[in-house]
């Protein structure tokens, strides 16, 4: 594979596919270093911050799970203009190279316990770089791929590195899984969860090896042939009025909302499963990877059908719809695990109470009781209650863990729940390297389409987790101890509701085929 | 059309500006909250010392957005680099 075999008007087929595998290995394995630390945002809470309070912990991760989110536009800058003044190729391969340091080092960090401080402090910093690296993986994948791809099918070709993320992601749950799996969950807890962190380093090593036999982007080649590299992308992505416009077209029409509508769908059903309905670890690790992969072709075929009737149509069609039915959507999520809705079977039901007594005098009563329901779900909770013998001292809280098993008909109900979730993810998703490639020049295309790609994604996207728990937290009160379980919905339906009116009066129906100016 | 989208600019404009009046009156009121010792005071300065840092310029954005629209910037779209840099 030269650059020579290229023109403007696309490679051949055969030499494409080796360009878009070549592209997307190292991206898909990127996403899946960026992942499998929010994929174990709630053991690393334990292993990395104080424990006192499990909220914090949580927020804490999140907000370290945030910063990872946080950076990626300051990623978009710096690499976005190395990509535009050295080359994609090169700059790609040195992003590929600090994901994978910095993830394997992640996995090697001690935990809170053994380095106090220095822990979270390190993990922060690391999550860092993981972040820097990521702002400037996508845009060069995207502008690689687009680059190469024939007129009239830049979605479909495109949308096989619009895939990565989402496969990314799965792989990083099946990772997660099969290693628990393999050594048990309380290994997994205690270190196992370092293992797909160590991984890394080995699918790192196979990519870059592929990456280093690939040629440059034909159309940079050919303008660095002519002398036409900018001397300053920066300054002309975002000084110059004419650009800086289009720059704030994508983020305000288009990111911002395909953002929060691929967060809700594969990260916020998560939490919401997760941590609202206490459903199963694995059952709900189980549902996504089903969910996931079964959605996936539909970036593909969203992307291809955007070739033909426009990117608009696709892109806000995915919005609109994700609006309208995202209460419904939830309100059906919640009653699938919702023991109040259910008829609990008496006789098959147990309590069990347990006391320990430490050599200081303080027990612990422990009162696991299992509910069982007709529909074939399971409800565990376990109470712990610790009293202390130095009574002059406040007795701590009482801690209260519920654990929900899925019937399996809620089990598939709740998959499809996810999926259709997924397939708004593909819409609005698959067409969007397309997109933005066919909105920039390619002087500066790495630079321009990256900044707005990582403020819609990894701002308004990556924070909904993040703004919806705190959401749902805040909602509690007193009156209602439990919180308004859909609150953390407005946040993506706002988002998405501007963005859906901003894109409809301002993006233009028609592709702009010709990307080699 | 063009009118519809030079108008909406000023709901562009106003939509950033609320946003960041929201922004800081909703901060200003939960960290005076926590300080009294009705929220978590360290969930809610790290919550709002993330969030107004972030959201703040991309609010700015969204007004010079609603600002380039007002002026009819978004009228015509560019489709060749000759107009665009």
């Amino acid at each position: 594979m030269t650059s020579s075999s290229t023109t403007h008007e696309g490679m051949e087929p055969k030499g494409l596919m080796k360009v878009i595998t070549a592209s997307s290995v190292g991206t898909l394995i990127e996403w899946y270093d960026f992942y499998i630390y929010g994929a174990m945002a709630v053991i690393i809470a334990k292993q990395f911050f104080p424990q006192d309070n499990p909220t914090a912990a949580f927020l804490a991760a999140l907000a370290t799970f945030a910063a990872g989110f946080v950076v990626r536009p300051f990623g978009a800058l710096v690499f976005g203009r190395i990509g535009d003044i050295i080359g994609r190729k090169y700059t790609f391969l040195l992003t590929l190279l600090l994901m994978g340091g910095s993830t394997f080092a992640i996995g090697l960090v001690p935990g809170y316990a053994s380095i106090g401080m220095w822990a979270p402090v390190l993990i922060l910093l690391l999550r860092f770089v993981q972040g820097l690296a990521l702002g400037g993986e996508y845009g060069g994948a995207a502008t690689y791929v687009a680059e190469h791809s024939p007129k009239g099918r830049r979605g479909y070709f495109t949308a096989y590195i619009q895939t990565t993320a989402t496969l990314g992601f799965f792989l990083s749950l099946g990772v997660i899984l099969i290693t628990r799996k393999s050594i048990g969950v309380e290994a997994f807890n205690d270190w196992g969860w370092r293992i797909p962190f160590i991984v890394s380093v080995f699918l790192i090593a196979i990519s870059v090896y592929i990456r280093l036999k690939m040629a440059e982007s034909p159309l940079f080649a050919k303008i660095k042939k002519e002398g036409k590299i900018s001397t300053n992308p920066l300054k002309e992505s975002f000084a110059k009025k004419s650009n800086l416009k289009m720059v704030l077209l994508a983020l305000f029409a288009a990111v911002m909302g395909q953002g929060v509508v691929w967060y809700t769908g594969q990260f916020y059903a998560q939490t919401f499963i997760e941590r609202t309905l206490s459903v199963e670890f694995e059952q709900v690790r189980y549902l996504l990877c089903f969910s996931i992969l079964l959605a996936t072709p539909f970036f593909l075929v969203f992307g291809a059908w955007s070739d033909k009737i426009g990117r608009k149509t696709i892109m806000l069609g995915g919005m609109l719809l994700a609006i309208v039915t995202y209460f419904p959507i939830y309100k059906m999520m919640y009653g699938i695990a919702d023991p109040k809705a259910k008829t609990e079977i008496v006789e098959r039901g147990s309590t069990g109470t347990a006391v320990t007594v430490n050599p200081a005098g303080d027990s612990t009563t422990t009162t696991t009781t299992v509910k069982a329901y007709t529909d074939g779900s399971t409800m565990k909770t376990v109470k712990k209650e610790v009293k202390l013998a130095d009574k002059s001292k406040p007795a701590p809280k009482a801690e209260t863990v519920k654990t929900f098993w899925l019937s399996s008909a809620g089990f598939w109900m709740m998959m499809f729940l996810v999926f259709i979730q997924i397939i708004y993810v593909t819409m609005v998703y698959g067409p969007i390297a397309a997109f933005l490639v066919e909105l920039f020049p390619t002087r500066i295309r790495y630079t321009s389409m990256s900044l707005p790609y990582h403020i819609g994604n990894g701002i308004f996207g990556g924070l909904t987790p993040f703004i919806a728990t705190r959401l749902f937290d805040a909602s509690k009160t007193t009156e209602n101890p439990g919180g308004d379980p859909y609150v953390g919905l407005w946040y993506p339906i706002l988002i998405a509701g501007v963005c859906f009116v901003i894109g409809l009066l301002y993006l233009p129906s028609k592709n702009d085929e010709d990307v080699s100016d | 059309m063009n009118s519809l989208k030079r108008l909406s600019g000023f709901l562009w404009i106003a939509l950033g500006a609320l946003a960041v009046y929201m922004l800081f009156s909703r901060a200003g009121l939960e960290i005076s909250e926590a300080v009294a010792g009705k929220r978590p005071l360290l969930d809610t300065k790290m919550f709002w010392y993330v969030i107004i840092p972030i959201f703040l310029p991309i609010m700015i954005g969204l007004c010079l957005f609603g600002w380039f629209a007002w002026k009819g910037e978004y009228d015509v779209i560019a489709r060749d680099s000759e107009h665009l840099t």
